[in-house]
């Protein structure tokens, strides 16, 4: 297991003893690595630096509250954390409602595989190896995408990135819990 | 059911669904078609993977946070969970998925519909500007007037079924149309058929007559 690998499990972790043990000290190491990520990001999208600090600190927020929601068999703690600060960008920035899909009902009741969690945080990595090694260009055009710099039709088809495994991994999973709800 | 589904999202919209670029309406045609399409929800699911990639890759970027602030978040956190928009009860998927549930405020009989012409009928969603979402009924085996596109427009059948030039479309299929596109699809004979039809820019109808027409009914 690489060092990234385990930084991954080691969020993971963090997440738990925040849930379970209502840990200050994991949580802040969790706002350390994360919250200015979550501001640049925002600043990125188009908000100033203050209200990018209050939105950031109320994402960081939401991790908290809801960090029994966390299923580490599903998501990175970055992927988690990122879809909480995107839906605050659209919330706060963009000032529109969000359609969700469906929920599936699964919930975080079932303690999750350890299998699973591990090959998950593993497919994870090699998806972040796989865009930091991409062409500087083409990480940038991704990047573009992802803070509302490009339109849709201006979103190339092709990423160039290895989506096939995680997809196979994730349908794998909503396949298991299909056949599970019949 | 949920294999049969021929016609799926695009790669660039899923991706802007993830990165929540994207107007309301398309918006919700994406969370309506991931709500019947297990295919889409898996390729959604990998884009945001991505997008917690490029948050986490932020390192670079010198952004601090001002003293205190973790102080200040702790003190968030004591104030307990922030007010939730709750949603109302969805019931189970029906003719209508449940994000469609939402706006509708319940399934297919409590659509309030719009006679358009010729027996089509359509209902206008309230979503912000940028686009428009509507639902379209279109009597078994009668079509839509042939028209032409300004901007993207994506439609995607919710029950019956329809043909045009290009394919057949059943429940869940999603038809994107650009602005070269001019296509007249003709709903299936043995049911009535539904959509639901987004777009980025108003339709334009071949012809004087259904310009005004268009403007009355905003299609």
């Amino acid at each position: 297991m690489t060092s990234d690998e385990k930084m991954r499990l080691l969020w993971v972790e963090h997440l738990n003893r925040i849930k379970n043990d209502q840990d200050e000290a994991a949580f802040a190491e969790l706002f350390d690595h994360f919250a200015p990520r979550v501001k640049g990001f925002l600043m990125k999208s188009g908000a100033d630096a203050s209200l990018a600090e209050e939105c950031a600190q109320e994402v960081m927020a939401t991790c908290w509250h809801k960090a029994h929601m966390f299923d580490p068999s599903r998501a990175s703690v970055a992927t988690w954390i990122f879809t909480i600060a995107r839906n605050k960008k659209i919330d706060v920035l963009r000032r529109q409602r969000r359609p969700e899909p469906e929920d599936l009902g699964w919930g975080p009741e079932e303690e999750p595989d350890q299998d699973d969690v591990i090959v998950l945080q593993q497919e994870t990595e090699l998806l972040g190896r796989a865009m930091a090694e991409l062409p500087a260009a083409q990480r940038e055009l991704i990047e573009r995408a992802y803070f509302g710099e490009l339109t849709h039709s201006e979103i190339a088809a092709e990423t160039g990135l290895p989506l096939g495994t995680i997809k196979s991994r994730i349908r794998l999973a909503l396949e298991r819990l299909r056949h599970a709800m019949k | 059911m949920h294999n049969e589904i021929k016609h799926h999202l695009t790669d660039p919209i899923l991706m802007a669904y993830a990165a929540g670029t994207l107007p309301e309406a398309f918006n919700l045609m994406v969370a309506a078609h991931v709500s019947l399409c297990d295919h889409c929800r898996a390729r959604l699911d990998a884009f945001d993977v991505v997008g917690g990639e490029v948050l986490e890759q932020q390192a670079g970027n010198a952004v601090t946070m001002e003293a205190g602030s973790l102080a200040a978040t702790m003190a968030l956190i004591s104030g307990g969970p922030a007010d939730e928009i709750r949603m109302p009860e969805r019931k189970a998927c029906g003719v209508l998925p449940g994000p469609l549930q939402d706006y509708v405020g319940g399934d297919l009989d409590s659509v309030r519909w719009k006679p358009i012409g010729l027996g089509v009928k359509q209902a206008i969603l309230p979503t912000s500007k940028d686009a428009s979402a509507r639902l379209l009924f279109i009597p078994a085996g009668a079509a839509m007037p042939d028209h032409g596109h300004h901007g993207t427009e994506m439609t995607m059948v919710l029950q019956g079924a329809f043909q045009d030039e290009e394919d057949y479309f059943a429940r869940g299929d999603v038809e994107v149309a650009d602005s070269d596109m001019h296509h007249t699809p003709i709903a299936d004979v043995h049911e009535d058929c539904i959509c639901l039809a987004v777009t980025d820019a108003p339709l334009r109808f071949n012809g004087v007559l259904p310009k005004i027409a268009q403007r009355i009914a905003r299609i």
